[in-house]
């Protein structure tokens, strides 16, 4: 069926467009402003020449040590995750034992914990554990928050499975590690996905756990280090701006490469 | 047959891991809200010292409505736009497909890479609005500048929300309706708002929460400044924990904190007769 096309919402949609895109544009066009152009002339203006020099500043201003950070706290916290996560959903869609049973509600308990407000205690067992100041540090409670909803996106997608499958398996004589591994991986591939995506993103753009549980620059993630840069290049917004396009790259090559992973994976588990 | 099923040891490992990061955190921070603590000794018990002091503390009451202020705000802006936008983006049409992955790319960025650039873009002598309001820096519309941040930074995630069930409602529905000369108002009314109410449901526990912990995005912005224009409850939180030592205070306000959050889901479920588990973890 044909429609007409709906001339006012299109009209709307413009309007958001530019308020979407416009502080985009001024992200990207600044970074290559000279400093003294940016202090010279109006936002508006076209610029004389563009410039790489901010992005130089910032390549060559411990970047390389944060950028380094994130992908290690990032590997490490979607290890963990998809490591513990996986078997255990396993054992709660097969086990009906109470123990399994009572501790995934539990879990599920967790999608209501603000994180805000257990950094207190987190940085208390933290320094008792000597971990103060270490990558360790932000990946261990990063990982915990991120299982109630792995748990709840696994689950859900092997609950779907139909139970002769398993069953068909367990005649074979393959004992649960032989399901897990030909069975579970391979069907919950796509819910795995979606953990990953979630996960990284959550370890990857975090700033809270990183700002109360690190000091030093050697163990500094890259949203702290844009943090940073802010108080280390004072006035010199286009470097700061280079900083954050930059920060943005990795996703957004990753948004380029598989737009469905990526946005199925930001709504993991509201999307239904 | 049972002993083929995986024993309950497949699930220690996360069990335990979320049982020492996060659940007991939980336990603790209540624990701690009954004690005094710098953040380096030990925590001594002080009785119910910080919670008669909470009672009389006139800057955590007005974090409180500042909070509550922001939840409201950042709803009331944020709900009709999103909505909006996905349904339109939930249209079959080249253009709006090319347009909505546009409109997610607020996205990508991280809290901190978002704050630092509305910062930048707003900044009062060198920013893109030079000559205009004074935005951060005015008491009197901070706050609202905030939720202005915010909303750039969190409708994309709703608007995705609401484009995913807009797609899944029936297109005989709207078929049916056509066929009795409804508009597209009347559509919109009568079919599209009505098969999206758990969505609104989902969308709206995600947003009072999320502002309700908001937190990165007022520390980097305002730090909440100027004064204490924009202090809301978690900044406060941290302000009192981080930079004035008070960690047993501060827990108390945490705990402040995770009551005000569980009694806004439950509440917004109950009103809404919605049942079926749902998350409130991500999103603002």
């Amino acid at each position: 069926m044909k429609s007409r096309p709906n001339w006012p919402a299109g009209l709307f949609a413009l309007v958001w467009l530019a308020f979407i895109l416009g502080p985009l544009i001024y992200l990207v066009t600044v970074s290559l402003r000279t400093r003294s152009e940016y202090l010279g002339k109006g936002a508006w203006e076209l610029p004389d020449a563009l410039t790489l020099d901010n992005y130089v500043t910032v390549l060559t201003g411990g970047f390389g040590q944060y950028l380094l950070n994130n992908v290690i706290v990032t590997v490490a916290t979607v290890g963990i995750v998809v490591l513990v996560a996986v078997p255990a959903a396993y054992a709660v869609v097969r086990n009906t034992g109470q123990f399994v049973q009572r501790g995934f509600t539990l879990i599920l308990m967790g999608l209501a914990i603000p994180a805000q407000a257990t950094i207190i205690p987190v940085y208390l067992m933290i320094t008792r554990m000597q971990l103060y100041d270490t990558l360790t540090a932000i990946i261990l409670p990063t990982a915990a928050f991120a299982l109630p909803v792995a748990m709840l996106v696994l689950t859900n997608s092997l609950r779907d499975v139909p139970r002769e499958l398993y069953e068909a398996q367990s005649i074979d004589g393959a004992g649960p590690l032989r399901v897990l591994v030909s069975l579970v991986l391979p069907l919950a591939r796509p819910a795995i996905m979606t953990v990953v995506v979630y996960t990284s993103l959550n370890a990857w753009n975090g700033f809270l756990f990183p700002l109360v549980l690190t000091q030093s620059e050697s163990s500094r993630v890259l949203t702290l280090g844009l943090w940073d840069f802010q108080g280390q290049f004072g006035t010199n917004v286009p470097a700061l701006l280079a900083a954050v396009t930059l920060s943005v790259l990795p996703i957004f090559a990753v948004y380029l490469i598989g737009r469905r992973f990526l946005l199925s994976g930001l709504t993991a588990g509201f999307g239904k | 047959m049972s002993s083929q099923r995986p024993s309950a040891w497949y699930a220690v490992p996360a069990f335990a891991f979320f049982a020492l990061f996060a659940a007991l955190p939980m336990i603790l921070v209540i624990y701690l809200s009954f004690t005094a603590w710098d953040g380096l000794g030990t925590p001594q018990l002080n009785g119910g010292e910080n919670w008669s002091r909470l009672l009389d503390d006139s800057e955590a009451r007005a974090s409180v409505w500042r909070t509550l202020l922001l939840m409201v705000m950042s709803w009331l802006v944020q709900t009709p736009i999103a909505l909006l936008v996905g349904v339109w983006a939930a249209g079959k049409q080249r253009s709006r497909a090319v347009l909505s992955s546009i409109f997610f790319l607020p996205l990508l960025l991280s809290t901190a890479a978002i704050a630092l650039l509305w910062q930048a873009l707003l900044e009062p002598n060198f920013g893109a609005f030079v000559g205009g309001p004074l935005f951060l820096g005015d008491p009197d519309i901070a706050l609202y500048t905030v939720v202005l941040v915010i909303s750039w930074q969190f409708i994309p995630f709703h608007t995705l929300l609401y484009q995913g069930a807009a797609r899944a409602v029936p297109p005989s529905l709207y078929e049916a309706a056509t066929l009795d000369g409804a508009t597209r108002v009347g559509k919109f009314l009568h079919i599209t708002l009505p098969q999206l109410r758990y969505t609104i449901v989902t969308s709206s526990v995600l947003m009072l929460v999320g502002s309700l912990t908001t937190f990165d995005t007022v520390l980097i912005l305002t730090n909440g400044g100027p004064g204490t224009a924009t202090r809301i409850l978690p900044l406060h939180m941290y302000i009192t924990g981080f930079s004035g030592f008070e960690m047993g205070y501060a827990s108390a306000i945490a705990v402040v904190l995770v009551v005000l959050g569980t009694a806004l889901s439950i509440a917004v479920m109950r009103w809404s007769g919605f049942r079926s588990m749902s998350s409130q973890q991500e999103g603002s």
